[in-house]
């Protein structure tokens, strides 16, 4: 049994989501249940598959598929990095079910147990483009993963629906590319499995030097960037993340974009290998794009007063962090990106969770929602408070670790602008969070415009208290930046030993 | 061979991955440029399509027949198989390679899936919006007209 935990990280919350959809009839707490279920199995699966990481000869552990042999099969190539992607994905799917339980009655009453198919279909889809070791079966889990999400987005308010369907054709686009890119790699390489290929570029210059090869890597970067919204790429993200159900957002936040960073260091150390990755000339590029990723971001979200649209914005300049600290070559930096990986999803996860409750709560979704919340839901605020200061990046919380390791590995690698770029962000963010923090602080509330600003039937409906099971969520959300960034000496441990073995 | 006729000749010897190359740019201007939402989701299926040349093309040998052994070749095969160098008549060459074809039915059902999850979001659109030109919806948005009857009664 234990043999098979790789791939029943994926396949509990694919059968978990089958068995959702067959069980319609039983209403929606019995499609909660399974979802439930399903989750918690493939995070201990996922947490099964970490210890048994740890314990291998080389820190890698291989599943084929079917026996299936590679490269005629698929294989997961599972080490510490994407374990741990895993264990992040199937508890913020865990978690973020758990807490949608009270928003999903309000927000999408007739289609629960369909949303939590979507939503466990989602997760699938994330946790094998993380585990595979095949170019191609890797595009067909995006693929996967972005159609779910088209669906989970355009269930939102009205103005979802159209975010959906820009997300749609960026997310075409972004996939095309991946998959164009794959095939100029099988036209040079004739095969489809990620170790193979990287041999074969490690092993023949003029493979290398190949402008087919180049091509494809072009094309492959730019389509996972388009898929995980770095900066010029980024229009789909604020609006879907903004209007889509509280629900997705808290899980489609922390999770997608993250794990498309992951395809990304994937890409570069699992298919085209280090050498030919920072030998090429697009590594300066990545590097500036990222920059200017990480300023424009933020400079964005301090122009919003949306606080869901502003949150998105912070996420294209998280999202530059990462594809920044891995372009810069370095050790440092990529341990950094990867470290950021996990330490972004679970600042996101619980901002978005804080931010969702504030909502349902005041039923406002712009910055106003805040004045005076310390004096009437102080615990929910407190949480706001945690993930804002491990955004800013201070010590105990485990942004400042992250960026930590950015910086040290933007100096390493002389990258200055990135450096300056990551404290210029840290600074927005402190004048972000600090603008919302002296609102909920010092302002009064306008019970008024509470009262008007909806009908007070739906008021009596719309949580007056914070359920517990979405306080609980995000309490778990905001406990984990401390740990994760207490136990910061082990994950970087393990990342670094899984990178040295991707001979970065 | 002038450099005029060689460029012409290499053109037209891999014409499919030009027509691939032109029909992408379609797809992608359509994707871009059209201000009808039906219309991008069309240039998003040129697109696709593009793409299935490209791997077919990929797969193509030139003289190769489909790779399928026939079974009097295979029963020939077999009664010929009494050595390790004795399999004359079945050549990896012969054969074209199944494997980018097989890879694209994959992508078909990909694409087709795309598309009627695409149609059926534009449909909400029109539901929403009353329209799929891309101008009126962000009208629409901006200033949003006072008394809407339903778009469709």
């Amino acid at each position: 049994m234990a043999e098979h935990a790789p791939v029943l990280i994926v396949l509990s919350p694919l059968l978990g989501a089958i068995l959702v959809m067959l069980t319609v009839r039983l209403g929606s707490v019995a499609a909660w249940v399974i979802a439930l279920v399903a989750t918690a199995t493939s995070a201990s699966a996922a947490i099964a598959t970490l210890g048994r990481v740890l314990q291998a000869p080389e820190g890698v552990i291989r599943y084929q598929l079917g026996g299936w042999a590679p490269p005629m099969g698929i294989e997961y190539r599972v080490d510490a990095i994407n374990s741990l992607v895993t264990i992040a994905i199937a508890i913020v799917g865990f978690l973020s079910i758990l807490y949608t339980r009270s928003c999903a009655t309000i927000e999408t009453p007739s289609k629960q147990p369909q949303f939590y198919a979507l939503l466990l279909l989602l997760m699938a889809g994330l946790s094998g483009v993380t585990l595979t070791n095949d170019a191609f079966n890797l595009y067909v889990l995006i693929e996967i993963c972005s159609l779910t999400s088209y669906g989970l987005i355009a269930m939102g308010t009205r103005r979802a629906v159209l975010a959906s369907f820009n997300y749609v054709i960026i997310g075409t686009i972004g996939a095309s590319f991946y998959l164009l890119g794959v095939g100029y790699l099988y036209i040079k390489t004739g095969s489809l499995n990620m170790e193979d290929i990287r041999g074969m570029i490690a092993a023949n210059e003029t493979l290398a030097a190949s402008a087919t090869i180049e091509v494809a890597f072009v094309l492959m970067m730019l389509g996972v960037w388009m898929k995980m919204a770095l900066f010029p790429l980024h229009g789909w993200l604020p609006n879907a993340y903004a209007y889509s159900p509280t629900g997705t957002s808290a899980f489609m936040a922390p999770m997608v974009t993250k794990v498309m960073v992951y395809v990304m260091v994937r890409v570069m150390l699992g298919v085209f290998g280090v050498d030919y990755v920072f030998g090429s000339n697009w590594a300066n590029v990545a590097s500036v794009l990222a920059t200017i990723a990480i300023v424009a971001g933020s400079v964005f979200a301090l122009s919003r007063r949306d606080i869901r649209r502003m949150l998105g914005y912070l996420i294209v300049a998280e999202v530059g962090y990462m594809v920044g600290g891995a372009w810069t070559a370095t050790q440092a930096g990529m341990t950094g990106a990867i470290y950021h990986i996990l330490s972004d999803a679970a600042m996101t996860f619980c901002l978005f969770l804080a931010v969702g409750i504030i909502i349902h709560r005041t039923g406002r979704h712009r910055l106003d929602a805040f004045d005076g919340l310390f004096q009437k839901m102080p615990l929910t605020m407190t949480l706001f408070v945690i993930g804002g200061l491990s955004m800013i990046g201070l010590p105990p919380t485990c942004g400042f670790i992250s960026k930590w390791y950015l910086v040290q590995g933007g100096i390493e690698a002389g990258q200055w602008h990135f450096v300056v770029a990551l404290l210029i962000s840290s600074l927005v963010n402190a004048i972000l969070f600090f603008r919302i923090f002296e609102r909920a602080f010092f302002r009064d509330i306008e019970f008024e415009s509470l009262e008007t600003h909806h009908d007070p039937e739906k008021a009596a409906t719309v949580l007056k208290k914070v359920p517990l099971s979405m306080f609980i969520a995000a309490a778990i959300a905001a406990a984990s930046l401390f740990v994760i960034g207490i136990f910061n000496h082990n994950l970087t441990t393990w990342i670094r030993a899984a990178l040295v073995n991707l001979n970065l | 061979m002038s450099p005029a006729v060689f460029q012409l000749a290499s053109i037209s010897a891999k014409f499919n991955y030009w027509i691939y190359i032109i029909l992408m740019m379609i797809g992608l201007f359509a994707m871009i440029a059209k201000n009808n939402l039906i219309k991008k989701l069309i240039g998003m299926t040129i697109f696709q399509t593009a793409i299935i040349l490209f791997y077919v093309s990929i797969g193509v040998k030139e003289g190769a027949t489909i790779p399928i052994i026939e079974y009097e070749t295979l029963k020939e095969y077999n009664s010929q198989k009494t050595g390790y160098g004795a399999k004359p008549d079945i050549e990896p060459q012969d054969y074209d390679n199944p494997l980018p074809h097989v890879l694209m039915l994959t992508a078909i059902v990909v694409g087709v899936s795309t598309l009627g999850l695409a149609l059926a979001i534009a449909q909400r659109v029109f539901d929403q919006f009353g329209s799929l030109e891309e101008d009126e919806i962000l009208e629409e948005l901006t200033h949003p007209k006072p008394a809407k009857e339903p778009a469709n009664g």
